[in-house]
Order: C-alpha cells, then structure tokens, then sequence
C-alpha cells in the first residue's frame, strides 16, 4: 500500500469513482439535509393557518405558484428517497442485508420506489387539486 | 482521547478508570426511534398534504379541528424536528472541526429545531381550540 504500512487506503475522493452505494449512502445524508430546510415552509403553513385566512391564502398561493411547485416537487422526491433507503437504514440496524448482491440489489429497490412514490403522489396530486 | 507521543502508558492503560459515560447508545436510539414513528408519520402527512393542495382557510380549519388529525400534526412536527436537529447534530459533527464552531452550530440548530417545533405545536392547538 502507498502509506507503506500495509493497511488499505480509505478512497481518495477527488480521483475514486465512487460505487453507487456510496453515492446513495452521502444522498440519504444531502436529502435529510435539505428536508430539514423544507420543514420551513411546514411551519409557514401551519403558523398562517393559525393566523388566519388571509396569511393562509398568501401561503397557500406561494406553494401553487411555479417556484413553490418546484420547491415541492424537490422536496417530495427527496422525503421518499430519505423514507425507502431509511427503511433500509432500518433493515441494516436489525443486521440484515450486508451481502455485497443485497446492497446492489436494494440500490434499485431504492431507486424504483422513491421515482414511483413521487410520480404516484404528483399523479394524485395533480388530479385531486 | 489525545494520547502524547512522549507517554509510555498504552492507549488502554490511559483510558482505563475513566469510566464509561454510561449513555453511548441513547443518541443512536433517539434516532431510530424516530425514525421508526416517521414511517407511518410521513404517510399520513403526504395524504394529509395531497387532499388539502389549494385548500381555502375553512377546509384547513376543519382538518385541524378533527381530534385525530390535530394529534397526528403536532407528532409529525415533534418528531420531524427531534429527528432533523439529531441528525444534523451528526452532519455537523462529522465535517466541522473548529470545536466553538461546531458547539455553537449544534446548540443553534437544537434550539431552533425546538423553537419550530413549539411555534407549530401552538399553531395546531390555537386551531384546535378555535382562539
């Protein structure tokens, strides 16, 4: 090994192309992240809500609007993402699943789950709207 | 543990005695406990979402004036802001190095987590209530 000690390197991340396990894994990390941002705009609907009609109209119009649809397409897709692979968090704490074909095969598990929650929500969302 | 480059004592003999801190899983439980509550939490907040898109100001009212709808908001709210500043707790002690910055970063994100917390908990009960 290039440390001369014997013992693996971890990744070098500038040059390693990182497996996309690893990018789901720093993902769950972005998106709780950024949902944590968007629990914002949970409090600006419930506080207008208890204010009255007239801020809850002004909060209600800011989501209908594009800027507002797009923040929530975002965070839609990022609370069904940070949902599946922390169920799979889940699945890992009970010590299930660390066969290098579970990881690959949960990878798409994920994947498929969180594009078919959000689309199924937006779906419904769009028709009950 | 800083152990000097000068001592003779081995890592262990430097910790030994110190003691444990007798709660070293009580972070790491809080989060899947959490978690775990989210599950069904995030569901219903998500219908609860879908069928009030546009809705006026009455519609919302009397969503939050059911009992069960009041109970299932004010614990979506709780415990989103307990799990979000107990994970963020971890992001910033991952990548923040300088110790005063991480704690005043830490100590900020719980404070405020719980201020939102509170404001969106008196907001439903002021709903509820009809003050």
């Amino acid at each position: 090994m290039a440390n001369g000690s014997g013992r693996p390197l971890s990744p070098h991340l500038q040059v390693y192309k990182l497996p996309l396990t690893a990018v789901m894994s720093i993902t769950h990390r972005i998106t709780g992240v950024g949902l944590t941002v968007g629990t914002l705009l949970l409090v600006w609907w419930l506080v207008a809500a208890a204010a009255g009609p007239q801020a809850f109209a002004h909060a209600q119009g800011f989501i209908g609007s594009f800027f507002g649809l797009l923040l929530m397409f975002g965070w839609s897709a990022a609370l069904f993402y940070h949902l599946c692979n922390g169920i799979r968090h889940l699945v890992w704490d009970a010590g299930k699943s660390f066969e290098l074909t579970d990881a690959d095969r949960n990878n798409k598990v994920v994947l498929v789950a969180t594009a078919v929650l959000t689309v199924l929500t937006w779906i419904v969302g769009l028709a009950v709207w | 543990m800083a152990s000097n480059s000068k001592t003779l004592r081995s890592p262990l003999q430097v910790a030994r005695g110190l003691g444990s801190a007798k709660h070293g899983t009580e972070h790491w439980w809080s989060q899947r406990l959490t978690s775990i509550a989210l599950v069904p939490l995030t569901v219903w907040f998500v219908f609860g979402v879908i069928g009030h898109l546009g809705a006026d100001h009455a519609a919302f009212v009397a969503w939050m004036k059911s009992p069960f709808s009041a109970v299932m908001m004010i614990l979506t709210a709780v415990v989103t802001f307990h799990h979000a500043q107990s994970g963020l707790q971890v992001v910033i002690e991952d990548y923040v190095n300088v110790e005063w910055q991480k704690m005043a970063l830490i100590i900020g994100v719980k404070f405020l987590s719980f201020a939102l917390a509170a404001a969106c908990v008196l907001a439903v009960v002021k709903i509820f209530i009809g003050a």
